[in-house]
């Protein structure tokens, strides 16, 4: 099942990437796609990790809102740099983690380091050490919104 | 009038892009600590790279140069906050201690 969805996520992607559409570039395209599902299946990264379609078009939602916030906190960061004063308030802070895959432990510390402003340094299965540039902005992670939409997002495969 | 339209939003962003570009590169200069420029080269990562990239996708339309584009978009995506979180670890784990509160005048343990 991931072999097949790795295959026409891949092919697609060399079809999208070349554009051209004579036969005998489709079927070399084709060839390397199956290439590379066979090398990845021997390296054993065909699995639900190395290829997440479990997810499904929940990706969707989570990512509108993910952009959004990235805004936000973009715009934030932007203004304590034009600032004279450079209003900032450096801080290490743990944050716990209640998701249950590593795929999603992973996606909320990507996240994390997506939004400017706040780093995820190191990672462990129950938490984060995060750096984060402003008080407000450690407060904003520790309320745990996005903590509680990853684990949404992840859901209860 | 639609063309001249898409063209206006096309240069909106582009030119923010390019403002978000420069803000992140004076930040990754006014910032104290390695820590701290990480989080200014943060909003080149995003709203810099994510405007320009907006906007070249609205000058190309519905092309396969713009399918390349949201390509390039999720390429970003997914990699910059990998090498950002390497590069934190990395400092973390080689000792580099990060300047803490009070614009980073007082060092104290995490």
């Amino acid at each position: 099942m991931y072999a097949l969805s790795s295959f026409l996520v891949l092919f697609g992607f060399w079809l999208l990437l070349s554009g051209y559409f004579t036969p005998f570039l489709v079927s070399m395209g084709a060839a390397a796609a199956i290439a590379v599902v066979a090398l990845a299946h021997r390296m054993n990264v065909v699995d639900h990790e190395g290829h997440p379609v479990h997810l499904g078009w929940r990706v969707i939602g989570y990512w509108s809102w993910l952009g959004k916030e990235i805004a936000k906190s973009a715009w934030d960061v932007s203004k304590i740099i034009v600032n004279p004063r450079l209003p900032i308030s450096p801080m290490l802070v743990r944050v716990k983690t209640t998701q249950k895959t590593t795929v999603g432990v992973v996606t909320y510390a990507n996240s994390i380091t997506l939004t400017p402003g706040t780093i995820s340094v190191e990672v462990s299965n129950e938490e984060i050490l995060v750096h984060a540039l402003t008080r407000s902005s450690a407060k904003a992670l520790l309320e745990g919104e996005m903590d509680r939409r990853v684990t949404h997002f992840e859901g209860a495969s | 009038m639609v063309a001249g339209a898409v063209d206006v939003l096309s240069w909106a962003s582009l030119v923010g892009g390019g403002v978000f570009c420069v803000i992140g590169g004076v930040g990754l200069i006014r910032m104290p600590d390695f820590y701290t420029r990480t989080h200014a080269a943060g909003v080149t990562d995003t709203l810099g790279a994510g405007l320009l990239l907006l906007g070249l996708m609205l000058q190309a339309g519905l092309s396969l140069v713009t399918v390349k584009l949201v390509m390039l978009g999720l390429l970003i995506f997914f990699t910059s906050p990998t090498a950002t979180h390497a590069l934190a670890r990395a400092a973390m784990v080689r000792g580099i201690k990060p300047l803490l509160r009070d614009g980073g005048q007082e060092p104290s343990k995490p």
